[in-house]
This record gives C-alpha cells, sequence and structure tokens, in this order.
C-alpha cells in the first residue's frame, strides 16, 4: 500500500497515469468515440446535459460511461487509502458560476484541455490557439492568486453528503443501462453526429473507472500543471500533461488516427480569435475554481461538494449554451459565443478583484 | 522579547483547496527565511503539495498525524 501511495505521488507516477490516459483516449476513439474525441471531460458532461433534455442539440446526446467512471473509480480509490472527506461550504454559487462560465468557454473553442491536448496529437492545429488561450487564462488567474484571492475555507461535513455526487453517477448509470422509454420522452440519445459515437459501453465504463482510480491517486489536473509551473516553477503535474500528449501522440500515429492541418478538422472550427478567446475564459475559471474538469470529476468522488457543484454548473453552462447559440460547431462560432465568453470574463476578472484577502 | 522560548508560527491550511495551502506556507517561507515552523493541514493533496513545495526550496519537513488533520513541521 505504502508503495502504491509513493509511486503515484512521484514524477514517473504522475507520467504513467498520463500516458495511460492518452493512450486508452486514442483507443477509445478507436473502439467508436468521437474523432480527437476519446476523452473530453466538457463535451461528454455536454452530452450528458443533452442525453437528460436539458438542451435539445440532437448530434450531441448522450450518457457517457466515462464520466460516471471518473467519480466513481475516484470514489473507489479515496475509500480504499482513507482519502474520502466530505466537505462543503467554500463559495458554492461562485464555485456553480465558474463551473458555469468554464463550460461556456471550452464549448466556444469545442473541448475541455484534455480535448485540446487530444486534438493536438491528432494534428489539429487549431488546438494551439486553445492551448495558448488556456495558458493565459491560468495566468491571468494566477496572478489573481498571487493578489490574494481565495474562495475560503470549505467545512467536514457528514459522510453521506459526500456520496451525493457518486450517488448522481449511479443513477446516471442506470438510466443508461435502462434508457427508460417514457412518454414525455425522458432520456435523449443521438442518432446521429457525436452523440451517436461511442466506444462500447462497458469498455468505456472500465476504462472511466481505472482513470478515475489513477488519476485520485497523482492528483492529475492538466490546469494545475500550467498553474504550478508559473505559480511556483513546478513541473510535477506538468510531466503527466506531457505523458497524456504523448501518449496519444503515438498512439494516434499507429492507429493511422494522424491528420496534420488547420480545416476540416473533426469537431472543430478555425477561428483562431475565439479559440483562443473560448479557452482564455475556460483557463481562467478553471484557476479561480482551483482545477480542470476532469480534476473537478475526481474532487467530487472523494466527497468535495464545492467541485460538485463546479460539475453541475458545467452541465448547466452546457445546457445554456446550447440554448441559447453560444456553443460553437464544426461550421463556426455560435452566434452568441463571443457575447457570452465577454460577459464570461467580465464575471471572472470581478471575482478575481472582488474575493482577495489583504495580503 | 529576545531569548525567550516562542511556539512555532502556525499556517493553518485547514478547509483551503488547492492551490491555498501552498501559496500561505510559500509566503511564510519567504517571510521567516529560515527557523521553524508549522502547517496545519487537512487532507493528503495539501500534505504532498506543501512537503513538495518545501522540500524543494531547501526546507525540511516532518509530518505528523493529529487525528484528522496532518501537522507538517518546516524546518531550515
Amino acid at each position: 500500500m505504502e508503495s502504491i501511495v509513493r509511486f503515484f505521488g512521484s514524477k514517473k507516477g504522475i507520467l504513467c497515469v498520463g500516458l495511460f490516459i492518452g493512450v486508452f483516449a486514442a483507443l477509445l476513439q478507436k473502439w467508436g468515440n468521437p474523432p480527437n474525441m476519446g476523452i473530453c471531460v466538457a463535451c461528454f458532461e455536454r452530452d450528458i446535459a443533452g442525453a437528460l433534455g436539458l438542451h435539445r442539440a440532437d448530434v450531441v446526446q448522450y450518457i457517457r460511461p466515462e464520466i460516471i467512471g471518473f467519480v466513481l473509480g475516484s470514489l473507489i480509490s479515496a475509500l480504499i487509502f482513507r482519502e474520502f472527506k466530505p466537505r462543503v461550504g467554500s463559495a458554492p454559487i461562485v464555485r456553480f458560476m465558474l463551473g458555469f462560465f468554464a463550460m461556456v468557454g471550452a464549448l466556444v473553442f469545442l473541448g475541455c484541455p484534455w480535448r485540446a491536448l487530444l486534438r493536438l496529437s491528432g494534428g489539429d492545429g487549431n488546438a494551439i490557439l486553445g492551448l495558448v488561450g488556456l495558458v493565459a487564462g491560468v495566468a491571468l488567474g494566477v496572478y489573481f492568486l498571487k493578489s490574494g484571492y481565495n474562495l475560503g475555507r470549505n467545512q467536514k461535513t457528514y459522510r453521506f453528503v459526500g456520496w451525493i455526487m457518486p450517488l448522481i453517477m449511479i443513477g446516471l448509470l442506470i438510466l443508461l443501462v435502462a434508457e427508460p422509454k417514457l412518454s414525455s420522452g425522458a432520456i435523449f440519445f443521438s442518432e446521429k453526429g457525436p452523440g451517436a459515437m461511442h466506444a462500447p459501453l462497458i469498455i468505456s465504463l472500465i476504462i472511466g473507472l481505472v482513470i478515475g482510480i489513477l488519476a485520485q491517486r497523482s492528483r492529475f489536473c492538466t490546469m494545475g500543471a500550467i498553474r504550478d509551473v508559473i505559480l511556483i516553477k513546478d513541473f510535477h503535474l506538468m510531466t503527466g500533461v506531457f505523458g497524456l500528449l504523448i501518449g496519444a501522440f503515438v498512439m494516434n500515429i499507429i492507429l493511422g488516427q494522424f491528420h496534420a492541418g488547420f480545416v476540416g478538422q473533426p469537431v472543430a472550427h478555425n477561428n483562431h480569435i475565439w479559440n483562443f478567446g473560448g479557452m482564455l475564459l475556460a483557463g481562467l475559471a478553471f484557476a479561480l475554481a482551483g482545477g480542470c474538469p476532469g480534476r473537478q470529476l475526481f474532487l467530487s468522488g472523494e466527497g468535495d461538494g464545492d467541485s460538485a457543484l463546479f460539475v453541475i454548473g458545467m452541465i448547466a453552462g452546457a445546457a445554456f449554451a446550447h440554448n441559447f447559440v453560444a456553443a460553437s460547431s464544426p461550421k463556426g462560432v455560435g452566434l452568441w459565443g463571443p457575447g457570452a465568453v465577454i460577459v464570461g470574463l467580465i464575471f471572472c476578472i470581478v471575482i478575481g478583484f472582488s474575493m482577495r484577502e489583504k495580503i | 522579547m529576545k531569548g525567550e522560548i516562542k511556539m512555532a508560527e502556525k499556517v493553518d491550511a485547514r478547509g483551503l483547496s488547492c492551490p491555498q495551502p501552498v501559496i500561505n506556507a510559500h509566503k511564510k517561507m519567504r517571510e521567516m527565511e529560515s527557523g521553524t515552523f508549522e502547517v496545519l493541514v487537512d487532507t493528503t493533496t495539501s500534505r504532498d503539495n506543501v512537503t513538495r513545495m518545501a522540500t524543494r526550496e531547501g526546507w525540511n519537513v516532518e509530518v505528523r498525524d493529529e487525528g484528522e488533520d496532518i501537522l507538517l513541521v518546516l524546518r531550515k
């Protein structure tokens, strides 16, 4: 047990976790997930929002087992290693709104940081603009952190509270398996488009569970990787990000999934300004909330109710982004995408300035 | 007063989420430059992050379990 803890706490450990995620993301694509979207936390939560009927974009609706696996895998790991600590109460409404706008930004770019890396590893040059935006957003977040920004302390809470998010995931799994045919049309699954493309349920679920366990142990976080390099010149988490990129790149080459270029890339657009702008907003929101979308899922599995609220904020943001034509599509940026990004940036900057302790 | 034995200064980072414990501990290190101080955390993630940063900055870290919390004693 002790040696497992030490291994995943090491650079070698987090590198292996990154490699695992990269390799299996590319394989998930091979086994049926959408192109350059073996795993995308933002896109997959958006698909879940659609499956529940919260938005009606009929090409992006599916209950993604990977997301369920991430939370339940993290829960299993946290229980085994005695790290399940139910906690709540650190600026909940702020975290919800940060999740909301993080999703808006991610859907203008068309991907979370994981997918930005996967898009790059598949040859999509537009991902570079997104990644530059992400770094700029995190750097802005670091500026606020250095000037005393702080969401405040959480509090220990009742054990059951920590189980709420895992139970929601079990509920989603039941809906996915049972696919209830209700007269109100409760569950929507895409018949065409990215939402209709998915690897077999059991494979996606198992890979999600394993990633949940590995990421809980290693604290894998893409936003944290960038933040730690800028804030304290610590490359520990960045080692994992390199692992993801290299693992996916090598696997994409092997599987013939690498196609370099800017035009005609799958589930992507080439509006450089808003690829940058979308991820600028997402990066800032992740930095202010203390974790990338994947990390927020893993924390919610450990019993962190504030991270769970960030996730629910993301799902609400996805519904809003599609219902209000703010989400992009391969045809380009949505009509209200730029406006929504600007509103989100203003919100995040106001939060950054107003939630500061004097230092 | 000079010469008086003082209690080690303590940074209470319980309930703070990542990266706040690291920032608070780092700030204390800059203020003190050397000596002994304690950081109280309540998650293993905070324990690991503070320990990694402090070790890199040349501080010695002793970890003590204090019930549900973890006390880190930093010395340089």
